[in-house]
C-alpha cells in the first residue's frame, strides 16, 4: 500500500512542479473558507453549474442529429423541424436527450432566478461584490440569448414567430433599427440564414462566452469570498492561522451538502423528463408541434415562461413619448427592466446587508416587486385586453419603483444592528 | 512621456506605432465579418415579383400570397364595409395616410387603385406578427360591440381597419404596408412591382 502511495504521490509531485494542481485545489476547495452558516438558498449556485453542464452534454449529443436547415424535404416538411422529430422518433435515446435539454433550459432559468433572488435576500450584491453581481448579470444575459437562440431551432410555428417578434424589436431603434434587424436575420424575413446562425451563436458562439463570464463570477467570488445570510463579514474575525472562525472549508462541508441539493434536484428533475418534459405547455408550446408557417401567426403567441415578466412590460407600454412611437419605448422598458437590476450594488443604501437586519420599508418593496414579477409572467402569458394592459401597466410602474426608489427607501429604513458574526442555530 | 535614461523615445515612437497599425487591421477585418452576416446575393435575388389571379375573389372574400416571404393579402372589399372606411376616421392614428406606408397611388381612403380590392402585407407593424381577419362586425368579433370589420394582432392587440389603417392607442405605430403592385388586365395583379410602362 505504501508503494502505491508513494508512486501516487511521485506522480502528484510531477505535475506540480509543471502545473499548479494542489495550490488550486486548495485555493479553490480544501481551503476555500466559506460562512458555517449557509442555508436553502445557497445550493442555487453549484445547481447551476450542474445544468450547464447538462445542457452542454445534451446538446453537444443533439448537435449531432439536428440540421439547421428551412428548406422543405420530399414531404413538404422543413428539415429542421422534420429533424427534431427524427431525433425524439428514431435515434436511440434521443427523446431522452432532447426532452433532458428543453427541461434544463427552463430548469436553468428557475436555479438562476432562486440564485438571484438568494443575492436579493442577503444583499450579496454590496461592496465588494459589485463585480461578482455584474458578471452574473452577464451571465443571465447570455442565457437569455441562449435560451431565444436556441427556440427558434426547432423551426416550429412557436419559434418562427417568437423570432420574428424579438428579432423587429430592434427594427424599433431609431435611425439604425430596420438595418440592424435585417443583419441580425440575413435575410428580409426570418428564414433560413436566420436558422442557421443562430444555430452558430447557440452552439458555440454563446456558450463560449457563458464559460468565460462563469469563470470570471467564480474567481471573483473566491477572491473576495462568499456572503452568507447574516451579510456579515467573515473575514473581520479570523484566528491565529488568518482562518476565518465562521468558515469552514469548502471541500468536504460544501461539496458534501451540495450533493444533496443536487440528489433532490435530479428526483424533480427527472420526473419532469419523464412524466411531464412539456410541463402543460409551459416548458414546450403547443404550437411548436406545428411547423414554421411564416404566412399565418398562431392565434395566441406567448414567449417561454421565464421570458413572459419582461414581455408584460414590453406590451404594457403603449404611449408614444417624445415624438418617438410606443414600439421604441416598449423595447426601452424591457431592456431597462433587466438591465436595472445589474445598478442594485449602487441602488442599494441600507446599512445592513442581510433581509434579517432590514426594516419594513424594504421588506415591503421587495414583497411588492415580486409579486408584480409574478403577476407580470402571468400576464405575458395571456393575450392582451385592455384591463390586462392596465394590470401590466400597474405592476410595471411598481417594478420598477422597487429599483428606482431604493437608494431613498433603503436609507429611509429602520434596520436593526447586524450581528458582529454570523449567527447559526 | 519624457525623454531620459529609462525611456528610449525612439523605441516607444515605434511601438505605438505598430500598435495603432495593428489596430487599424483588426478594425478593418471585422468589416468583412460583419458584412458577411448581411443578406447574400442569393436572398437578394429572392425577392422576384409574384402575379396573382384575383377572378375567383368575391366580394368578402380574402386571400394570402407570398412575396419576399411574407404574406400580402388581397382583399376583395364589399360596397358596405367600403362605406364602413369613411365613418371610424376619428379612431384612428393616421386615417388619411399622411405616413409613407404606401406608394403614392395607393395613398387614398381606401388605399388601393381599384377601390374595392386592397392588397397589403400581413405584417403587423408592431412587431411583425400576421394579423388574423375579424370580418365579422359587433360583438360577434370578439373585439367590440361597434367593431366595424377588419383585423386585429394576436401578439400585443393591435387592431386594424380594412384598408389597413391602425386604430389609436395601440403598439402598432404605422398602417399596414401597401406593397408596390399594378394590374395587368382586370384580374390580373402583379406585386413587388409598379412600372407606369
Amino acid at each position: 500500500m505504501s508503494k502505491v502511495n508513494a508512486i501516487l504521490q511521485g506522480t502528484l509531485n510531477w505535475v506540480d512542479e509543471r502545473f499548479p494542481l494542489t495550490s488550486n485545489w486548495k485555493a479553490h476547495l480544501s481551503e476555500y473558507y466559506a460562512p458555517k452558516n449557509f442555508n436553502f438558498w445557497y445550493f442555487f449556485g453549484s445547481l447551476a453549474m450542474l445544468v450547464l453542464v447538462l445542457q452542454i452534454v445534451t446538446g453537444i449529443l443533439l448537435t449531432m442529429h439536428f440540421k439547421p436547415d428551412a428548406s422543405l424535404n420530399a414531404s413538404g416538411v422543413p428539415v429542421a423541424f422534420a429533424s427534431v422529430e427524427y431525433i425524439m422518433r428514431d435515434v436511440p435515446w434521443g427523446w431522452m436527450i432532447r426532452y433532458m435539454h428543453s427541461t434544463g433550459a427552463s430548469a436553468f432559468f428557475v436555479v438562476v432566478y432562486m440564485h438571484m433572488f438568494r443575492g436579493m435576500l442577503y444583499g450579496s450584491y454590496r461592496k465588494p461584490r459589485e463585480l461578482i453581481w455584474i458578471f452574473g448579470m452577464i451571465i443571465f444575459l447570455c442565457l437569455m440569448a441562449e435560451a431565444f437562440f436556441g427556440y427558434l431551432l426547432p423551426w416550429g410555428q412557436m419559434s418562427f414567430w417568437g423570432a420574428q417578434v424579438i428579432v423587429n424589436l430592434f427594427s424599433a431603434i431609431p435611425l439604425i433599427g430596420p438595418d440592424l434587424s435585417l443583419w441580425l436575420r440575413g435575410d428580409y424575413v426570418v428564414g433560413d440564414a436566420t436558422l442557421n446562425r443562430f444555430f452558430a451563436f447557440h452552439v458555440i458562439a454563446v456558450p463560449m462566452v457563458l464559460l468565460g463570464l462563469v469563470a470570471a463570477h467564480i474567481i471573483a467570488l473566491h477572491e473576495v469570498g462568499s456572503n452568507n445570510p447574516d451579510g456579515v463579514e467573515i473575514k473581520k474575525k479570523k484566528d491565529a492561522n488568518g482562518i476565518p472562525l465562521d468558515g469552514i472549508p469548502f471541500h468536504p462541508y460544501y461539496s458534501v451538502k451540495d450533493i444533496v441539493g443536487v440528489i433532490v434536484f435530479l428526483m424533480v428533475f427527472s420526473i419532469v423528463v419523464f412524466f411531464m418534459p412539456e410541463f402543460g405547455g409551459y416548458f414546450l408550446e403547443y404550437n411548436n408541434f406545428f411547423p414554421a408557417d411564416p404566412l399565418v401567426t398562431p392565434p395566441h403567441i406567448a414567449p417561454v415562461w421565464y421570458f413572459t415578466p419582461y414581455y408584460s412590460i414590453l406590451r404594457a407600454v403603449t404611449y408614444p413619448l417624445f415624438g418617438i412611437d410606443a414600439k421604441f419605448w416598449g423595447v426601452v422598458a424591457m431592456g431597462a427592466s433587466t438591465l436595472i437590476i445589474a445598478l442594485l450594488p449602487w441602488l442599494d443604501r441600507s446599512p445592513v446587508k442581510s433581509i434579517r437586519y432590514r426594516g419594513p420599508l424594504y421588506k415591503g418593496f421587495l414583497a411588492a416587486f415580486i409579486i408584480s414579477f409574478f403577476i407580470l409572467g402571468y400576464l405575458g402569458m395571456l393575450g392582451p385586453t385592455p384591463m390586462r394592459t392596465i394590470v401590466a401597466q400597474i405592476c410595471s410602474v411598481i417594478y420598477f419603483a422597487f429599483f428606482l426608489l431604493m437608494p431613498i427607501y433603503s436609507s429611509l429604513d429602520k434596520c436593526q444592528p447586524e450581528p458582529d458574526r454570523v449567527t447559526s442555530k | 512621456m519624457s525623454c531620459d535614461d529609462t525611456v528610449d523615445c525612439g523605441r516607444r515612437r515605434l511601438l505605438v506605432a505598430t500598435a495603432a497599425a495593428g489596430g487599424v487591421a483588426g478594425v478593418a477585418v471585422a468589416v468583412p465579418f460583419v458584412a458577411s452576416m448581411l443578406p447574400s446575393e442569393r436572398a437578394k435575388a429572392a425577392g422576384a415579383p409574384v402575379e396573382v389571379d384575383i377572378s375567383k375573389l368575391a366580394p368578402g372574400e380574402m386571400m394570402t400570397v407570398e412575396w419576399r416571404g411574407k404574406p400580402v393579402w388581397i382583399i376583395n372589399r364589399t360596397k358596405e364595409q367600403l362605406a364602413g372606411l369613411a365613418k371610424i376616421g376619428e379612431k384612428l392614428a393616421d386615417p388619411k395616410s399622411d405616413k409613407n406606408m404606401q406608394p403614392e397611388y395607393a395613398k387614398n381612403e381606401t388605399r388601393s387603385i381599384k377601390p374595392e380590392i386592397l392588397v397589403a402585407v400581413g405584417i403587423c407593424t408592431h412587431l411583425g406578427c400576421s394579423p388574423s381577419e375579424k370580418f365579422k362586425t359587433g360583438a360577434e368579433s370578439g373585439i367590440d360591440a361597434d367593431w366595424p370589420g377588419g383585423f386585429f394582432c394576436p401578439c400585443h392587440g393591435s387592431t386594424f381597419d380594412l384598408a389597413g389603417r391602425v386604430y389609436k392607442s395601440k403598439p402598432a405605430p404605422d398602417n399596414l404596408e401597401i406593397p408596390p403592385h399594378m394590374y395587368l388586365g382586370d384580374a390580373r395583379i402583379v406585386i413587388g412591382e409598379d412600372k407606369k410602362a
